[in-house]
Order: C-alpha cells, then structure tokens, then sequence
C-alpha cells in the first residue's frame, strides 16, 4: 500500500468514525462560506489616508506625491545611496525608473548582494493593515529583486488601495489566470520593513529582508 | 543542534516543579507574556467583526477537515498542475525517509530551514543528521535554540525563555563572527543577519513548513517577519515543503480570513512582515524544483474523534500560550513537548497516543482564557476535559496508569454518595463529605501521596449543620418565604462558626429594602446537631 | 410579584459554606422572590467531569436535571456549578447518544443563571437594598461565570450600591487564583504559583475583604492568605449584600492551605 493511499485510507476511516460517534444531533453542522460586508466602506481618500498612516506604523517611510511627482519622490528615496547600485524591473514605468538602473529582471542571485535598492510597482495594497501585494509581474521583477537587496522602493497608485486583505483576495484569484498551472504567479504580501520579535517579543526592524522600505503614494494628482 | 524531546515524557506536574523554580525563566515569561497580550489586545479591538471573523475561521477550518480526504486529493491535483511533485507520509519515519531522500538526491549536504514545527514534530534534523546532511536553522529564535542546544519553549518565538543577555552570551560562544556582540536585540538581530546572508546565497535546497495551501488553487502559503522565510522559498534551486495534512483550506477566499485571524492573534500585528503564496513552480522566479510532503504523524487519530478533532483547527498562533496562566507559570518546556500550552495539552496527546502524555489533559486550571481568544475557536477547556476522560476510561480498563487504582475508587464512592439523598444528608452529618469535597473528589483520607500535604486548615471540616438543615428547619417551623416583597424583616441567621476553639459566629444580618443596617438580635446557631439552640430564622415579616 | 425561584445550592455550599446559602436566600427574599429548595439535589457533577469521569457526572446530571424538573427558574450562587449546567450539561448528555436526555439538558440550561444575573438581568435590580458595609473590597471574577457564564460586572454592579462600600480594582482581575478544582490537588505546584500571584495583587489593593462568587476559588484563595497570616477576609458577595456584622473580624469558613 502507497503511503498515499494509507494516508487517505486513514483519512477515510477516521472521518466515518468521527460521524458514527457524533452526538444524536449528529455532527455540528459547519456554516457555508459568508463574506462579512464593512458598513461603511471608505472611499478612495480615506483609503489612502489610513493606507499611508498603518504603513507608517510598521516604521516604514511613507512619502505622498502626485502623478507628477514620482520621479523626484524615487530619486529622494535613493538619495542617500552614494555610491549605489539601483536596480528596476524591465517593465517599471520609465517616468518612475531611476536614470542609471540596472534591469533588475534579468539580474541573477548571485549578482544581487551588489544592488543596494530596488524600485518597483506592486499588484495592489491593502489600507487596513498597511501591505502592498507584489504578483512579481514585469514592473515588478521577480521575487529575489525585491529579497536581497537592502532598500526596497515600491510605487503605489491609490486607485490600487483596497480596503481590507479580504478585498484584496477577492482581487487577485489565481483562477483569474485560468486553471491551476505553471502561469500562477506568486504573489508576496509585505506590510513594513523585515523584523523580528523573537528577543524579548520585542519588534526590532531589519532582519534578513530589505532593512528598508519606502513606499510612494501616487494620488490621482 | 537542537536538544531532542524525550521519548517518554515524565510527568507535568513534576517538570513544572523543576522550571517553577526557575525565577529568570518566570521572569522573562511573564514579560514577555504581559507585553504580547496588550499588543493583541490593541490590534483585536481595532477589528469591528472580530467575533464574525472568529467564527468564520473555524467554519473555514471545519470545512476542509470534514472533507478532508477530497481536499487533499484536490491539492495534489492542482500541485502537480503547477509542477509540484506531492508525496505522502503515513508517520514520522516514511517523512524523514522521504525528505532526506530528496535532500540526498539533490547531491547537497547541507540545506537551509524556516523555521517549522512540523519538521521539529518529526524531528527532521537529527534524521537529516544521520544522513550526513547539515541543516541550518534560519529563523532567529530557532538559530537561538539551536546554537543554545537549548529546547522549543513557545510556538511562536521557541527561544521565549531566554532573554537578551543570555541570548547576547549564546551568540558570543556559538556564533560565528558575533564577536563581542551586545544584548541589544538590534544588535543580535544584525549578528544573525551577518552571518546567515552568505548561507542563504549558497545553500541550494530548502526545507520549509506551510501555515496553510488552498486545495482549490494549489497555492502554499508561508507567514513570516525576518525575511528567511523568502531567502529560503525563493533563493535555492530546490524548495521541499512539509506539511501536517490539516492544513488544507478549501478555498482561497478561506486563506483570506485565516490571514486576517492569524497575524493580529499571534504577534499582535495589523500583518506580518512577510507572507509568501506561491502555486507550483514559476519558471524563472524560484525554486525550479518543489517537493510537497503531506504529513499525517497522527493527525487522523485526532481527527477520528468527534470532540477532540477541533484541536485540529488549530493555525499555531500561540495566543493561547500567552493567556495561559499555566503557561506563563511554567513556561514551554514542561510540557515536554514541540507543542506546548493549552493547544499542546490537547495535541500532543492526541498525535502521539494519550499513553504517552497522561497528564498534559490536566495541566490546566481550565480557566478558560484560552478559548476566548483562539482566533478558530477551539473550545480547549472542553477538549481537555474530554481527553480526561479518554485518559481515565483507558487507565480503568488496563487498571495502570496516573488516574486508576485509589483515585478511581474514591471519585465512584464520591459519585455513589452524591447519587442518592439518605447518603449524601448521611455523610454531610458525619462530616465525610466535607473532607471529600475540600480534597476535591481525590477523596483519599489523609495525606495524598505525591503531594506535600494538602490540607484543610482546619484537620477536619466538623458536621456543623448544613444549609439544608437550616432550610428544612426554616420549612417545618413556618418560617416559609415570604412572598410579595412589602418589607419582610428579617432576624439575623447566626452562621454557625466551623466549630474551631473561639470561632465567632458569623451574623447575616438581613434587612428590608430601605431598611436600616444593624438589626438586633443575638446569633443562634441553626440545626448544630448537639448544639446550641435551633432557633430557625425567620421572616418577621411574615409574622405581621 | 409571585416572582419564584429554584435554588441550586450546590454540594460545597450546603455543606461547607451555609452561610453563602443563607445570604442568597435572604437577598433573594428581600427584592421579593419566593425561594424554593429542591431537596433531591446534591452535586451537579462538575467534579467529577473534569476530573475525568463522566459517567459519574452524567449519573449526577441526571438527578440535578430531575431535582429541578419543575423549577422554573434556577439560581445559583455559585457560577461555576451554574456553568456546569448552562454549558456542560448539553455537551455531557450529548455524548451519551440519548436524544431525550439532551433536550431536558437543554431545558435546564435555559432556565438556569447565576445568582448575580437573575438579580441584574432578569429581575432588573442592582440595588438589593443592602446594609452599609463600610469596608474596602477588592473583587475576584471568577473564570466560570466570567467565561462560560459571560456575567461580566454583575456581581460588581451589586455590590457598588451597597452604602459604605469601598470597591477597589484588582490588578490582572480576570487571571485565574490557581484552584481549578482537581488541578489544585494534580498541579498542587503550578496551583500555588498562580495564587501567589493572585495573592500579591489583591494584598497590592489593601483592600480588607476579599470577594468572589465562587466559594470554592473563595477557599482556594483564603486558604492562602490565612496561610500568609493576611488579615484580608473571603467573603461571598452575596454575604456583603446580606449584611455581615462589622465586628466579625475573624471568618470562620472552611479554607484550604498548601503545607510545605
């Protein structure tokens, strides 16, 4: 006997056992699926207030700016990184791409412990807890681009605010791209800066991802 | 390497004496304890349909466990779509057989880990030891154990019991490159990031755990704060994932609310740093290789039975640790256990056999606290008490065991007494009943053995007269209630004192609404057998 | 008001703690309940359950489930035992496979509350007209009526109308003391830390009694302090809304105490 079907063998007989010695009811009945609906949904500038406040609170630096102004907002992200390797997706929009980037789609693992920040877009952000969700489509690069690098530069567009982690996997269904299958992208939820609270359940930001994370807010200008 | 768990546990109550002694240990418990559960406390109130959500997390959870066969052939379907391979392991020996077996094939010997309690449940590393295949523990807690040859004290953060000088004099004799470093959790923090950075670039196989997988998508998910979580399940070229066959959900929608319970329940954050979901392989991002080992180890026998099987719900935030009054007393390792706690007084014995943790099911108070605030609901007062009784139908039939033998005689003497009015009234006159009930159904006379001498303060509770005798008094001499509330005066009913030398009565002095305080009346003690003067208290009301 | 109650006293209190029984009696009868005491009752089984035998406990469910047939309402001071019978009961005749056992549990657990919600919640009164009492008080909810029960503040709420009273916090009110029944006598160590505790945040208030709604957490814990030589008093709160005589400095109810 496989160990597959000894395990689902075992699956089988315990579940029937569990039924035989339910009570005279019978066993508890389990609610169907019911999405819990938020009286008051937010609209689209609360959204990017309380977005903008919680990603705050996990010692992220948050910055606010216009269509306009994102550019300049990466370039003051970076700023600091004198001399630095800055690597961008291929597919980042050019508006938002620093001059001297490297195509961080291309760069290999071992070429990354040399790139000291990445700018990239994201799938959508989540107001509630203050996350953005990466699918690691072409503006943003696969996930070792914004892993190993210290500095992460992620663009925001408001309109890509949802309100709370129910929403966004409302959002983003794997099913949206057809059966399960290879051309499932992996998707990273990343709410602050990498930290640890295992000393003393005490939170100290930066730990083995990028120690830094900026995230620009991109209003409808 | 971490220390092993031993075979056969000793008891709780004696391992609890040992680490109750230990102030430092109390100490860094209760600190840390005190500060999760306000940051829990903080992020739950801010969540308007927390109870909903609780509520919807178990129905999430008991949905894939009643179903649980399909779910899981659901899930090596749609893994295998996405070019995972899934294999199966009945018990702890076919994992470890399966996962150094797929270590050994990809030519390493060395491979690096999230940190995973499954993989510590099935003692992975000294299999993977024996194998000649090095692993290093990624996670920083885990790293702390590690390097300590210390022992898991806590689900979530297993190096909970130590604080940061004696994490700081760890790395500074086992750590590589730590140096003088300093005990500021920065600090530290930094010391482990140094030195795990080139392990990460180098090691090409990683073992992980999952918190949960989606059977209808396939896609695994890893929750996560430091980061080596995403070195490990994107940076090597092979990625192997064990995972306790419970962990399926049905349906992605269901991976959202868990993600919503998990994160403020276990840490006491809006969200964790990081969390991964990935479905298969992604050509050219990742792992080009992906093993998922669906582990039972004993899963089945918990799922076999209708009340315990709620245990199985369980998404390991350890809220349950950091409530737990017992816990926080004891710390981890007295529960001798990879799962500690109020969900590990309930899982450990049902995953390895309650012959091999007899007394876990009565570590507890049953306080309750726990219940409150698991984010799945898992009544584990009720489990607890139920395996109590699995425990003792098993020690009364083999006639062995922590709980037959004298204990068994007495709670069925106990029982027989309680069963029958003449017997109960009979032994409340003799003041037998008394000393049961002071010793709490251990009814044995006397010392109780193994203990240092519990003892009622006084030898032995004297027959005063009971509140029935003072009832039936009351009845038979008229002294019925009074009924209708206009203003029944009451005399005072001296309590009888406990019989003690120079005992002082105790007056209730009763009083109408309105009335004033300090009615009159000398206290007489009601229904002593022998004694002084029955004078049933009466209402004076009623003699208007 | 023909108001009428069923008083589930409970073995502990009728036998070891009559005065608890006498002070809900009379509180009861003063907001102008008529109480009645079902002689056939004796324990409720929670002992024996959660020391892991529930065909005793069933046994004893049984006869507290007939005891109380025709009762319409049941009271009991003590929410532990209350919680027995609201929460236990129908989970206990569940597990017997006997459908019409389950409905009387059921039936029971619907009628049945603990003294402090029938006061506050069922006949709407927080002043039971209680004599003064001036003392400092610290209150110790505990586990069961707070968890299983949900009684929340009510026996608080009952108290804070008693004139005099000086009512004061207790820190980490909602921690367990450590009795937990059978787990005082198996975890006889574990039991001890917990009261320690316990102990150090209700001598941290300076209050001069303490109270709780469960004699037995009640012995548990003042077995503790007389162990300690504390001048700190148990007391029951329906005791306070009773009338205890002030000069009665010394309490003379059975406690229990760990000897070392």
């Amino acid at each position: 006997m496989s160990g597959r079907d000894q395990v689902l063998a075992k699956v089988r007989a315990a579940l029937q056992t569990a039924e035989r010695g339910a009570g005279p009811d019978g066993p508890r009945p389990v609610p169907a699926p019911g999405r819990r609906t938020r009286p008051d949904a937010w609209d689209a500038d609360e959204l990017a207030d309380r977005f903008a406040e919680r990603v705050d609170d996990y010692r992220a630096t948050v910055v606010r700016t216009g269509p306009d102004g994102v550019g300049a907002a990466v370039a003051a992200a970076l700023a600091d990184l004198d001399p630095g390797t800055v690597a961008a997706p291929a597919g980042l929009p050019a508006a938002w791409r620093p001059d001297d980037a490297l195509d961080g789609s291309v760069l290999r693992t071992a070429e990354l412990p040399a790139v000291s920040a990445v700018v990239t877009a994201c799938r959508l952000a989540i107001a509630e807890t203050g996350t953005i969700v990466l699918d690691h489509a072409d503006d943003q690069g696969p996930r070792r681009l914004t892993l190993v690098p210290d500095r992460h530069v992620c663009v925001v567009r408001t309109e890509q605010i949802v309100d709370d982690v129910d929403d966004a996997f409302a959002a983003m269904s794997p099913a949206d791209h057809g059966p399960p299958g290879p051309g499932t992208p992996p998707l990273t939820f990343v709410s602050g800066p990498s930290a640890t609270s295992d000393i003393e359940l005490q939170r100290v930001e930066g730990v083995h991802g990028p120690r830094t994370l900026v995230v620009i807010v991109v209003g409808p200008g | 390497m971490s220390a092993r768990w031993p075979e056969v546990p000793q008891d709780f109550p004696k391992a609890a004496k040992v680490t109750l002694q230990d102030e430092q240990l109390r100490a860094n418990l209760g600190h840390a304890t005190t500060a999760i559960r306000a940051k829990r406390g903080g992020v739950v109130a801010e969540v308007d349909d927390w109870e909903d959500l609780r509520d919807e997390g178990a129905a999430a959870r008991d949905r894939a466990l009643r179903a649980l066969d399909e779910r899981l052939v659901e899930l090596e379907a749609n893994v295998q779509a996405a070019g995972g391979v899934v294999h199966w392991a009945p018990d702890k020996a076919a994992a470890q057989r399966i996962v150094v077996d797929l270590v050994a094939a990809t030519g390493s010997d060395e491979v690096i880990k999230v940190k995973s309690l499954l993989t510590d449940e099935l003692e992975l590393n000294p299999a993977l030891a024996d194998a000649g295949i090095e692993a290093h523990e990624t996670d920083l807690a885990e790293l702390i154990v590690q390097l300590g040859g210390d022992r898991q004290s806590h689900i979530l953060v297993p190096a909970i019991h130590r604080n940061r000088r004696e994490i700081r004099d760890i790395f500074r004799e086992h750590l590589p490159g730590a140096g003088d470093v300093s005990d500021d959790p920065a600090a530290l923090a930094e010391a482990a990031r140094r030195h795990l950075r080139e392990t990460f670039l180098r090691v090409p196989v990683a073992i992980s755990g999952a918190n949960a997988a989606v059977a209808a998508t396939g896609t695994v998910a890893v929750v996560e704060s430091e980061g080596n979580g995403r070195m490990c399940l994107t940076l090597p070229r092979t990625l192997i994932t064990v995972m306790g066959i419970e962990k399926v959900l049905e349906t992605w929608e269901d991976l959202g609310t868990i993600l919503r319970l998990l994160p403020r329940s276990s840490t006491g954050e809006r969200m964790n740093p990081y969390t991964s979901l990935w479905t298969g392989v992604t050509p050219g991002d990742g792992p080009e290789e992906f093993h998922l080992v669906l582990v039972d180890a004993g899963r089945t026998n918990a799922l076999a039975d209708p009340v315990g099987r709620d245990a199985l719900r369980c998404i390991r935030c350890s809220a349950c640790l950091n409530v737990c009054p017992v816990y926080e007393r004891t710390g981890g390792q007295a529960y001798e256990s990879i799962y500690p706690g109020p969900i590990g007084a309930i899982l450990t014995p049902q995953l390895q056999g309650l012959d091999t943790a007899p007394t876990l099911p009565w570590a507890s108070s049953l306080c309750g606290a726990c219940y409150e605030v698991c984010p799945v609901k898992i009544d584990i007062p009720k489990i607890l008490v139920h395996l109590r009784g699995r425990v003792t139908a098993e020690t009364d039939a083999s006639g062995k065991g922590h709980h037959a033998g004298v204990e068994r005689l007495a709670m069925r003497s106990v029982a027989r007494v309680m069963d029958s009015r003449p017997a109960y009234e009979a032994a409340q006159r003799a003041g037998r009943l008394g000393l049961s009930l002071l010793q709490h159904g251990n009814g044995r006379p006397g010392r109780l053995p193994g203990l240092k001498g519990w003892t009622a303060s006084r030898d032995l509770p004297p027959p005063e007269p009971s509140f029935r005798s003072w009832w039936r008094e009351r009845e038979a001499t008229g002294g019925a209630p009074s009924v209708g509330g206009a203003s029944p005066v009451e005399r005072p009913a001296a309590v009888g004192g406990a019989g003690a030398a120079g005992s002082v009565p105790l007056e209730v002095v009763v009083h109408p609404p309105g009335g004033r305080p300090g009615v009159v009346g000398g206290p007489g003690v009601v229904g002593r057998p022998g004694g002084a003067p029955t004078d049933p208290t009466r209402t004076a009301g009623d003699d208007a | 008001m023909g108001t009428r109650a069923s008083l589930l006293i409970t073995c502990l209190v009728d036998t070891l703690f009559p005065d608890v029984g006498r002070a809900s009696v009379a509180v009861l009868e003063r907001v102008g309940v008529a109480v009645d005491v079902p002689m056939e009752q004796t324990c409720c089984g929670q002992m024996h359950q959660n020391a892991g035998h529930p065909a005793d406990a069933t046994r004893l469910m049984r006869r507290t489930i007939a005891a109380f047939a025709d009762a319409e309402v049941v009271v009991s001071p003590s929410p532990s035992c209350a919680a027995q019978v609201v929460a236990h009961y129908p989970h206990l005749a569940e597990r017997t496979g006997d459908a019409g056992l389950l409905r009387e549990a059921r039936d029971l657990a619907a009628r049945t509350r603990d003294l402090s919600t029938y006061l506050v919640e069922d006949l709407g009164v927080e002043d039971v007209g209680a004599p003064a009492f001036p003392h400092t008080v610290t209150y110790h909810p505990t586990c069961h009526g707070l968890r299983l029960l949900g009684i929340a503040d009510r026996p608080q709420r009952l108290l804070r109308h008693v004139p005099g009273i000086d009512l004061r916090d207790l820190p980490d009110a909602a921690t367990c003391c450590g009795f937990g029944g059978t787990f005082a006598v198996t975890n006889a160590d574990v039991s001890t830390a917990m009261m320690d505790d316990k102990l150090a945040a209700v001598t941290s208030t300076g209050a001069e009694v303490l109270s709780a709604a469960d004699s037995s957490c009640l012995m548990h814990m003042g077995g503790g302090l007389q162990h300690r030589h504390s001048t700190v008093r148990p007391l029951h709160y329906a005791e306070i809304l009773a009338g205890v005589r002030d000069d009665d400095a010394r309490r003379s109810a059975p406690t229990l105490e760990v000897t070392r």
